[in-house]
């Protein structure tokens, strides 16, 4: 460890490269950053908030598999910062989380990362203190790997979303705290009803606003924070970033979501997009029109537009309240149409937790649970409001990653092919297939109106860390009780996400657990030292849906004396 | 001069008290704060009644205690005296996932004799999106009191906002002194029609107030010449920050 941290030391000396893609045959690298106040310009507002090197994305990094890197970062904000390399595998001292890998970076100071790149793919960096995320304390990261990809492609672009939004992350935090749903604008009104008592009747509406009352929860709570532009790699819709290509050409699209809380679903219509990797692994070529982008999630897609025309890279949020627009062209300034948002989703009973049918059959008894719900009138209007193309939907494609009558199932715009977890197979696993030593429950927990978030119930200022035995393959049985859909991140492993897929299950790093549902993924637990475990939307995290993962035993240099986790605290 | 030597001394009791959390909020960041006005309206009566009312409130704390600040007045705009002033000031922590109690003191201070009160208070979230605030009261006359406030939001859009509600005033026994007789003996019903023009920050309204005094309250206001029931014209905003 300490030899390699020497020579790219020397080597950078040397190098004194700032943000440069150095030669490929360099075996290190020293890249500078710095973080700053900006403007930023979304097209429909501007802002001041937090970037890199001057600006909001920050830069792509791009490294190669097997290169030392030493990243300086000057911190020139007023407050304390600090850069997480979300998904990158290295020693937890260089993670980059304030309190947990390190103290933080204060203001004026430098901090110099330093670490040894054993992966390649498409991954991201972000600030991950205080609200600087949100702010716009982003970046992307690119890794070359060693050998070639199994894939072919010509042309290479980074497409990072982000949902840039007119207050300050600090502020819209404070304002959840007052009142819950500050941001929703997408609440059921009184012309709802009356348009539902037209289409369902008077009792079938009043029954289901009634069910909804008694909860004191809203159908419509699928985003929280609402009111943002969305933007890709720094544009706005109207900006709309461009990337050129020849027809014929295949084109690498690298789908990043940097989001602080929004989803998106994103197609290109017109092109197919194949899946050629999930959250930078690697995956079994799979092709869809349309996916769904979680937040901290990265996709990597290839596209072959054969025509010489515009294509619209469009991402619709997920509670549909504004959408992301990039351009695919032969020429700067061709434009393509801007398709339509499809109608926004609805939550239901089963999002709830409150379809029965969900916990045995998952597999057989669709049909069976939604008349039964429908039945019930617990949801009567959106029963109805599923169209028959929606209804044709789930049954030709399932998805067991959303519960069952789910109001949040995606369907492609187009009626074609929506992409599942379940169809994510891993091209190479990382591991040998093992059983899991053991199982650990963590049920995703909360309290919408008091914007309280929590694993097990508990917020993290008042719980203990997950404290985990290096060496052993720990099972993590993820229960959402809410109904919000949480991207849960786990810092310096891997997640193994359990699609039924064995050995081929695919390594994540960030696994999306909808409302109503069980989700399962396996960690090797190859990393010794102390480690953050989240919700990725920022402002559950910041209301404690947030865990210290403690990793005891391993390696002596890199491990960490549980009772010396007092002094880094 | 009466209002400003009432509003320096609400001041001064809020300030003192809340100096020494703000103090601690500079070294944590899990204590919020927040303002909310519900009532900040120009009131025009039946009989050409000019009043000036607020109803507010101000918390700073945790997800699991609050200090919350609470005033409400009626100042009459034609004689310049207050017809009630109350501010309240009550920690505040959660009992289960959509109530809070609240225990503190209260000082009224309109026209006429001062009261000092002991506080307790229940206020959440019913079924049905009912909100509801409620409290009982000890007088240092050793007078139990009680009042209730029920407000029910419809979204006419996502920004148009229709609110009906009604506070309810009782006493378990009269206090002359303080024109309060016993039992249910003040009801005032409102709807308005809210706008909301800037976030949820800045949503003026425009709607109706229906008051009612009963039973020896009654008489204590039409002894003086009042009217016992009336109904107001208002305009206002709502304010949130």
């Amino acid at each position: 460890m300490r030899k390699s941290f020497m020579q790219s030391l020397q080597i950078g000396f040397m190098a004194a490269a700032s943000i440069a893609i150095l030669p490929s045959m360099s075996v290190a690298g020293t890249y500078d950053l710095t973080v700053d106040r900006v403007i930023i310009d979304t097209g429909d507002f501007q802002k001041e908030g937090i970037g890199y090197n001057g600006k909001s994305p920050g830069p792509v990094l791009r490294f190669k598999e097997g290169e030392d890197v030493t990243i300086n970062v000057t911190n020139n904000l007023d407050e304390s910062t600090s850069i997480h390399w979300h998904g990158l595998i290295l020693p937890f001292q260089m993670d980059g989380v304030p309190k947990i890998s390190f103290p933080g970076i204060e203001p004026g100071e430098n901090f110099t990362y330093k670490f040894p790149i054993i992966q390649s793919g498409t991954y991201w960096f972000h600030s991950h203190s205080g609200f600087q995320e949100p702010d716009g304390a982003y970046g992307s990261i690119v890794i070359e790997p060693e050998k070639r990809d199994p894939f072919r492609f010509d042309k290479d672009y980074v497409v990072q979303f982000t949902d840039t939004h007119p207050h300050s992350g600090k502020r819209i935090f404070r304002n959840l705290k007052m009142s819950a749903d500050y941001y929703n604008r997408q609440q059921q009104t009184l012309g709802d009803f009356f348009s539902d008592v037209r289409k369902n009747g008077l009792k079938a509406t009043i029954d289901d606003r009634m069910a909804w009352g008694d909860m004191r929860m809203m159908k419509t709570d699928i985003e929280d924070v609402q009111g943002f532009t969305p933007l890709i790699n720094g544009k706005g819709p109207e900006q709309n970033w461009t990337g050129l290509f020849e027809p014929k050409e295949r084109i690498r699209l690298r789908l990043v979501n940097s989001s602080a809380m929004t989803y998106f679903d994103v197609c290109i219509p017109g092109l197919k997009m194949t899946v050629v990797a999930a959250d930078g692994n690697n995956v079994q070529p799979v092709t869809v029109d349309e996916l769904r982008l979680g937040v901290a999630e990265t996709y990597d897609v290839i596209v072959r537009p054969m025509d010489d025309k515009a294509y619209t890279i469009f991402g619709a949020s997920m509670g549909r309240t504004a959408y992301a627009r990039a351009t695919l062209a032969p020429r700067e300034g061709m434009v393509a149409e801007i398709p339509e948002m499809t109608k926004a989703p609805l939550l239901t009973m089963a999002d709830m937790g409150m379809d029965h049918g969900n916990m045995a059959g998952m597999d057989h008894s669709n049909m069976k649970g939604m008349d039964h719900s429908s039945m019930k009138g617990m949801d009567h209007s959106n029963m109805k409001g599923m169209d028959h193309s929606n209804m044709k939907g789930m049954e030709q494609e399932k998805d067991s990653f959303y519960a069952n009558g789910s109001g949040l199932v995606p369907t492609a715009a187009n009626g074609g092919k929506f992409l599942s977890y379940a169809d994510l197979k891993a091209q190479k696993p990382l591991y040998e297939d093992r059983e899991a030593t053991r199982e650990i429950e963590l049920r995703l927990t909360g309290n919408m109106e008091r914007y309280i978030w929590s694993i097990n119930g508990v917020k993290y200022e008042d719980a203990d860390p997950i404290v985990l035995q290096y060496g052993e393959r720990v099972r993590f049985k993820f229960v959402n009780e809410t109904m919000m859909t949480h991207p849960m991140h786990l810092h310096g492993m891997w997640s193994i996400l359990d699609v039924g897929a064995g050995k081929w299950d695919p390594a994540k790093h960030t696994i999306s657990v909808a409302p109503g549902t069980t989700v399962y993924s396996e960690t090797e637990v190859d990393a010794p030292g102390q480690w953050a475990f989240h919700c990725h939307l920022s402002f559950h995290m910041d209301a404690g849906m947030f865990r210290k993962i403690f990793v005891e035993g391993g390696p002596k240099s890199a491990s960490l004396n549980p009772s010396e986790q007092g002094v880094l605290q | 001069m009466i209002i400003l030597k009432k509003s320096l001394l609400a001041a001064a009791l809020t300030f003192s008290v809340l100096t020494p959390v703000v103090g601690h909020s500079a070294e944590t960041s899990n204590i919020y704060y927040g303002v909310q006005i519900e009532e900040f309206e120009y009131r025009y009566g039946e009989g050409g009644e000019k009043l000036f009312a607020f109803d507010g409130d101000a918390f700073i704390g945790t997800d699991e205690l609050k200090l919350r600040w609470e005033g409400s007045s009626e100042l009459d705009l034609t004689v310049n005296r207050f017809e009630s002033l109350s501010n309240q000031l009550a920690l505040q922590t959660p009992i289960s996932d959509f109530w809070d109690i609240k225990g503190g003191v209260r000082y009224t201070s309109p026209e006429g004799p001062d009261r000092w009160y002991a506080a307790v208070g229940l206020s959440g979230l019913a079924p049905q999106w009912i909100e509801v605030d409620t409290h009982l009261f000890l007088s240092e006359k050793g007078k139990l009191s009680a009042d209730i406030d029920i407000e029910y939001e419809i979204l006419l859009t996502n920004y148009l906002t229709l609110t009906p509600s009604a506070n309810i005033d009782a006493a378990f026994s009269s206090d002359r002194e303080i024109g309060v007789g016993s039992g249910i003996n003040r009801v005032e019903a409102g709807l308005r029609l809210s706008y909301d023009v800037w976030d949820r920050i800045l949503s003026p309204y425009v709607g109706v107030v229906y008051e009612r005094k009963f039973g020896q309250t009654a008489n204590y206001v039409e002894e003086e010449g009042e009217r016992a029931d009336i109904w107001y014209a208002v305009i206002g905003a709502k304010l949130m920050f």
